[in-house]
This record gives structure tokens, C-alpha cells and sequence, in this order.
């Protein structure tokens, strides 16, 4: 618990120093690491489905929205906000997209109107919480049924139909082989998050900002400014994720994407993002997002109900909560002894 | 630890599931539906069963998402392509969104069709109604005409002004009013917008109205309880029958105490029957699927495919006093 426990290398600063086990990052992605792994060996044992080069392939299209989602989620969640609209920013994309399409805009125009319409929810997002100081998860309970419900004033109970052809690529095209575009790009996105939190001095700050935002204040940090760019980034991979699922159905209706917003919310804690803020990693989340994946679509190979997922699900994320803190008291007792 | 050693054991359990499976090698049929949980669709898999065991070599895989998605279906069908099933049959959460993974099914080699709730023709092979609008609309009145050999005034209590399906069957039966049902009067239309509380003044206001009414048809579920609700209230039993199409666990009391005399609905069993024998068809005997073509639905009977491979399966199931008592258990 003190500060004598921790005795970093000269340039490697805990992002906290009251959690041991967090400190010890290392070992947590490890276990996710160990997880991942016996999912994957459990399943290669019980479905000779599961090792084939294009169930896995199939297999990535089960997170790679909402991973790309989670990566900014991760950032937002670190420094301590939260957005619940981000399901809602695709229904909304998706339908602006959809309009678009059926008045023959092609496909560069309808991709810039998708991500467009994300960073546009996501600014006004954060222009509420850091503008006018409102706490982030009221504004965006709001957002999300502002956004959803313009996107069912405006379709109703219709359907969007008749993308241009070579809009298909983006959702259900292949850039090499088995490697989807939604995973190469993924893979890009999460290089790149990576960099800007752990390698940036931007990064540094989000994690200032989530372990005490008025002594990052004080230390010169402009706050405001830095969650308004995390917000605007949820939103435009919010609209990045709405291009790629709006190409792979290939239609839009405005309940597209029902319920992503918690899906994401658990990657980004069962990655080992701190709820509170302040602390967690890239590569925990990308790995949660892989482990999603493999559970839903194990369980999906051997025709396991979807509630049995859900329960699975549930109790992966209770069990990874509950561990750090049971780690804490079961150190705290031995040291007491 | 503990979970792992669940895993295990499951993964064990799985295994030798799996091992028993692939010893008959059977033809894999899976019966997709929208969510699973619901009554109507576990009554539909009982019929697949049957179908199941009426063909012989047939293994009915049941399955479906949790939360009635599109999304949430799709992750079900990349499963099933992964599995390499012969056929799928699908009830669809949305007729558009399906159909890019439905068909890289066929691309794969998959005999797809569609049920209950369709999917666009360009997703599927054949898509099977359980009714159609005029059947439909031709069944309500007949419910209401069996029980009135004298003929008499009848009024329909229907869902909201602008629902499709409604109005679509209530234009049908005005049109087999005349030729089929000539002493049946229709007096009026009115809408309880499927809400209790206002489908209960409607019919209320129904009997206030029209003092000489004989029947009350409700082509919605909420709406026939409503009336029928109100006609026991108001100590009308026998002499205002209500019928329209009813869940049969929703509305066996009324058919108990007399406040109806018959209601109708899909039949799950029957459908779920068929979807199962349509698809085996296909995938086996490849038989094919074009407009104009007569398929066997087994002890169903026969479709005929329309210019868009959809066809009605059959009339409305009709629920009475010999039989709701056994469908009330199911859905």
C-alpha cells in the first residue's frame, strides 16, 4: 500500500499508486493473455469447426465495431467520462448515410457523412459536459435518445436499402485472404491508440486528468479541452462503426446497433480499464475484445442459447472486477499476519 | 481454477456430444428464430422435431439469439455457416439486414429459407407464410358467420387506423363478405389502437351503439381480450359472441365461460412442421424453387410458390372448446 512497495524503473510511472494490483498491469493483461488462450483451447477441442481459417476469419466480425469503439471508450473512460450514445451516434449515422444513398450520393460521400455525423455527435457531447459542466453520463442518457430518436422520426419503421455496390467493401470485403478491412483496421486503430496513451504526453495527461482532474488543473493541464477531444474521438469511431455495420447488413433501420453501448462499456472494463478513471491500457482492452469474440463464437459453434452467452458474459466480467479487490484483501490479510 | 475446470468439463461434455452427432451423419437443419424464450417459437421447434422424426435422417438444430437483433442474428448464422449445416430456416429480425450473411450461407452451399417473418427473396430461397391476408380475412368473418346461422350485425374491433396487417385483412374480409357471408351485416370499424384500456371502450361503446350486435371480431390479440373482457363483464354471454384471432393461453377463459365460441391464429406446430420439410426438400432432393412450384409440406399438405417464392402455408388454426385447453399449454 505504500509508496515503498513500488520501485519503478527511472522513466516508467504507475498511472496510480493505491492499487498494487493495478500497478502490476503486466500480470493483468497476463491473465487475460491465460484467458484467451484456454477459450481458444477449449474451443478447438470442443468444436472441429473452430480451427478453420474462415470460422476464425467469421469469428473477428463479432468485435471488431465495437472494439473499434472501445479503443476511444478506453481514453474516455480513463480520464474519467463515459458515453452511453455511442450505439445511438450509429443509428443516427447510419440513417444520415442511408438518406444520402437513396438520393445517389456515392460511396466517398456517403463514408464522409458517416464518420462525419459521428464527430459532429461526439463534439456536441463533449461540448455539454466540458461547456457546460454537466456530469457526462446524464448528457449522454439524453444524447441517446436525442440521436436514436431522430434517426426513428426520420425512418420510422422503414428501411434504408440500395448502397452503392462498392460501399459492400468497407463491411464485408477482404483486404488479403482471410483478413477482413473491419479487422486490418481494427489492427491499425488499436497501433495507434496505443501510441497516443502510452507513448504521448497527451496520453499522460488523460491519465492525470482521470486520477484527479483539479490537480491536473493546477498543473497546467487543460482539462476541458483534452476530454472534448476524447469525446469527439468516441464519436468519430462511433460513426467509424456505423460505415462498417451499415456495409455489412447492407440496409439501415433506426434500431441498428440496439445495446451496443453496454457491449463496448464491458470490453473497455473487462480489459482492466478502471471504472473510476485513472488507470488501464490499450492492449488489456484489444485483448478483451478478442476474448469476447472467441466466447460468443465458441458458445455460437456449439449452439449454445444466447442467454447462456449472456450469463458467461456476466460472469467473466463480475469474476475480473471481483479479483483485483479480493487480490487487494487477500494481500492486505497476509500482511496483517 | 474452478472455472477452468468447468470449462473442461464442458468442453468434454461437448466433445462427446459432438462425437454421438457426427456418427449418424445426419442432415443438419437449423430452425433460426427470433429470440429465444418465446412461446410461439418453442412451440414451433416442437413441430421441427416431428418433422425430424417423421424424415428420419434429420438433425433440427434450435437456436437464437437473446435479444431480438438483427446483429444478434447474424453472429447466430456466421456460427452455423462455420458449422457447415445443410439448411437454414429463419424467422428474421429484419427482412433487409440479414441478407448479406444469409447470402454468403447460399454461397456456401446452404439451402436457405425464410418463415413466419420473411426475408428479402434476394436472402432466401423460398419464404413460408403462415397465412395470407385473404385467408385471413375470409377466416375472421367465417368464425363469426358459424356461429350465426340466421345471420345478424357484426362489428370488428381492430388494432390502430394505420396498421398494415389489420387493415389489409379487414379489406379482405369486406371483400368476401358479400359472395361468401351475404346475411352477415358488418355495421362498423372501430380502433382500440391495441391498447387495453382503449380497446375496452371501443367495445363498450360497441354494444351502447348497436344493440342488436351478434359478434364482435377482433383481429388482434389485445383487442379480443378486451372485448371479450367486457362482454363477460357486462353479462352479455350468449348473446354477443367474440372471436378474431387470439393467443390461445391468452383467451382460454373466455372460451371457457362462453364469451366466445372460437378463436384462430397461426399454428406454431404446424409451421415450424413445414419449414423443417420445406428446407429438408431443398437441401436433399434438391428440389427446386421457382415461382409456380408445388412443394410438399408433409401432413400439412402443399404450397405452391408465388412469383416472389413466398406461399402461404394455410387458413388460420381455429382454438375451440375441443382444443384450447391442450394449446393453451403451448403458446
Amino acid at each position: 500500500m505504500s509508496a515503498t512497495d513500488i520501485t519503478p524503473t527511472p522513466r516508467r510511472i504507475p498511472d496510480r499508486l493505491d492499487k498494487p494490483f493495478r500497478s502490476a498491469i503486466l500480470s493483468w493483461e497476463a491473465l487475460l493473455v491465460a484467458v484467451a488462450v484456454t477459450i481458444f483451447i477449449v474451443n478447438s477441442f470442443a468444436s472441429p469447426y473452430f480451427l478453420d481459417v474462415w470460422s476464425l476469419s467469421d469469428l473477428t466480425f463479432n468485435f471488431t465495431e465495437k472494439g473499434l469503439i472501445a479503443l476511444a471508450m478506453a481514453l474516455l473512460i480513463i480520464s474519467g467520462e463515459i458515453d452511453l450514445s455511442v450505439a445511438a451516434i450509429i443509428a443516427l449515422a447510419s440513417t444520415l448515410m442511408g438518406m444520402a444513398a437513396q438520393v445517389g450520393v456515392d460511396t466517398p460521400g456517403v463514408l464522409l457523412i458517416g464518420v462525419g455525423t459521428g464527430l459532429v455527435c461526439g463534439a456536441f457531447n463533449g461540448l455539454l459536459v466540458t461547456g457546460l459542466g454537466l456530469p457526462s453520463i446524464v448528457v449522454t442518457i439524453g444524447t441517446m435518445s436525442l440521436f436514436r430518436g431522430t434517426a426513428f422520426i426520420i425512418l420510422g419503421d422503414q428501411a434504408y436499402k440500395g448502397y452503392p455496390a462498392s460501399f459492400a467493401f468497407f463491411g464485408q470485403g477482404y483486404v488479403w485472404w482471410v483478413f477482413s478491412f473491419e479487422l486490418a483496421l481494427f489492427a491499425i486503430a488499436a497501433v495507434v491508440y496505443w501510441f497516443v496513451l502510452h507513448r504521448t504526453s497527451f496520453g499522460r495527461r488523460i491519465f492525470a486528468i482521470g486520477n484527479n482532474a483539479v490537480a491536473a488543473q493546477f498543473s497546467g493541464v487543460r482539462v476541458g479541452r483534452i476530454k472534448f477531444i476524447l469525446f469527439c474521438l468516441t464519436g468519430l469511431m462511433s460513426g467509424i462503426a456505423a460505415v462498417l455495420i451499415t456495409s455489412r447488413l447492407g440496409s439501415t433501420r433506426p434500431s441498428i446497433a440496439q445495446g451496443y453501448e453496454l457491449e463496448v462499456i464491458t470490453m473497455v472494463v473487462l480489459g482492466g480499464v478502471s471504472i473510476l478513471g485513472g488507470a488501464g491500457s490499450i492492449l488489456g482492452v484489444v485483448l478483451a475484445a478478442l476474448i469476447m469474440g472467441l466466447v460468443t463464437f465458441g458458445l455460437g459453434l456449439l449452439n449454445v442459447p444466447g442467454i447462456v452467452m449472456s450469463i458467461f458474459i456476466g460472469l467473466l466480467l463480475i469474476m475480473v472486477i471481483a479479483l483485483p479487490i479480493l487480490w487487494d484483501r487477500f494481500g492486505r490479510r497476509r500482511r496483517l499476519a | 481454477m474452478s472455472i477452468l475446470r468447468k470449462l473442461m468439463v464442458a468442453a468434454a461434455l461437448s466433445a462427446a456430444m459432438f462425437a454421438t452427432a457426427a456418427h449418424a451423419e445426419n442432415v443438419k437443419i437449423a430452425l433460426v428464430v427470433k429470440s429465444l424464450g418465446n412461446g410461439f417459437f418453442d412451440a414451433a421447434n416442437k413441430g421441427a422435431q416431428e418433422a425430424a422424426k417423421e424424415l428420419g435422417d434429420v438433425e433440427v438444430i434450435y437456436t437464437g439469439p437473446t435479444k431480438a437483433t438483427a446483429e444478434a442474428q447474424i453472429e447466430v448464422i456466421n456460427a452455423l455457416i462455420a458449422q457447415k449445416v445443410n439448411a437454414i430456416a429463419i424467422s428474421a429480425n429484419d427482412a433487409d439486414a440479414l441478407v448479406p450473411a444469409l447470402k454468403k450461407a447460399m454461397e456456401r452451399g446452404i439451402t436457405v429459407i425464410s418463415w413466419d417473418s420473411g426475408v428479402a427473396p434476394e436472402g432466401r430461397q423460398v419464404h413460408l407464410n403462415p397465412s395470407d391476408t385473404n385467408l385471413i380475412g375470409e377466416t375472421i368473418i367465417k368464425l363469426a358467420a358459424d356461429y350465426l346461422p340466421e345471420g345478424g350485425d357484426v362489428a370488428i374491433l381492430s388494432a390502430s387506423s394505420t396498421a398494415t396487417n389489420q387493415n389489409a385483412w379487414i379489406e379482405a374480409a369486406k371483400k368476401a363478405l358479400p359472395e361468401k357471408f351475404p346475411k352477415i351485416n358488418l355495421v362498423a370499424t372501430v380502433y382500440g389502437d391495441d391498447d387495453s384500456a382503449k380497446s375496452t371502450d371501443e367495445a363498450k361503446g360497441l354494444l351502447k351503439s348497436y344493440p342488436n350486435l351478434k359478434a364482435i371480431i377482433a383481429p388482434t390479440t389485445v383487442g379480443v381480450v378486451a372485448a371479450a373482457q367486457v362482454v363477460t363483464d357486462e353479462n352479455l354471454i350468449g348473446k354477443v359472441n367474440v372471436t378474431g384471432l387470439a393467443l390461445p393461453s391468452e383467451f382460454k377463459k373466455f372460451i371457457d365461460n362462453g364469451a366466445s365460441q372460437a378463436v384462430a391464429l397461426w399454428n406454431p406446430i404446424d409451421l415450424g412442421y413445414s419449414a423443417v420439410y420445406l428446407a429438408h426438400d431443398l437441401a436433399v432432393k434438391k428440389m427446386e424453387a421457382k415461382p409456380g412450384a408445388k412443394l410438399s409440406i408433409g401432413r400439412v399438405g402443399e404450397v405452391t410458390l408465388d412469383d416472389t417464392n413466398s406461399a402461404p402455408m394455410a387458413a388460420p388454426f381455429t382454438f375451440d372448446k375441443k382444443n384450447i385447453e391442450e394449446f393453451s399449454k403451448i403458446y
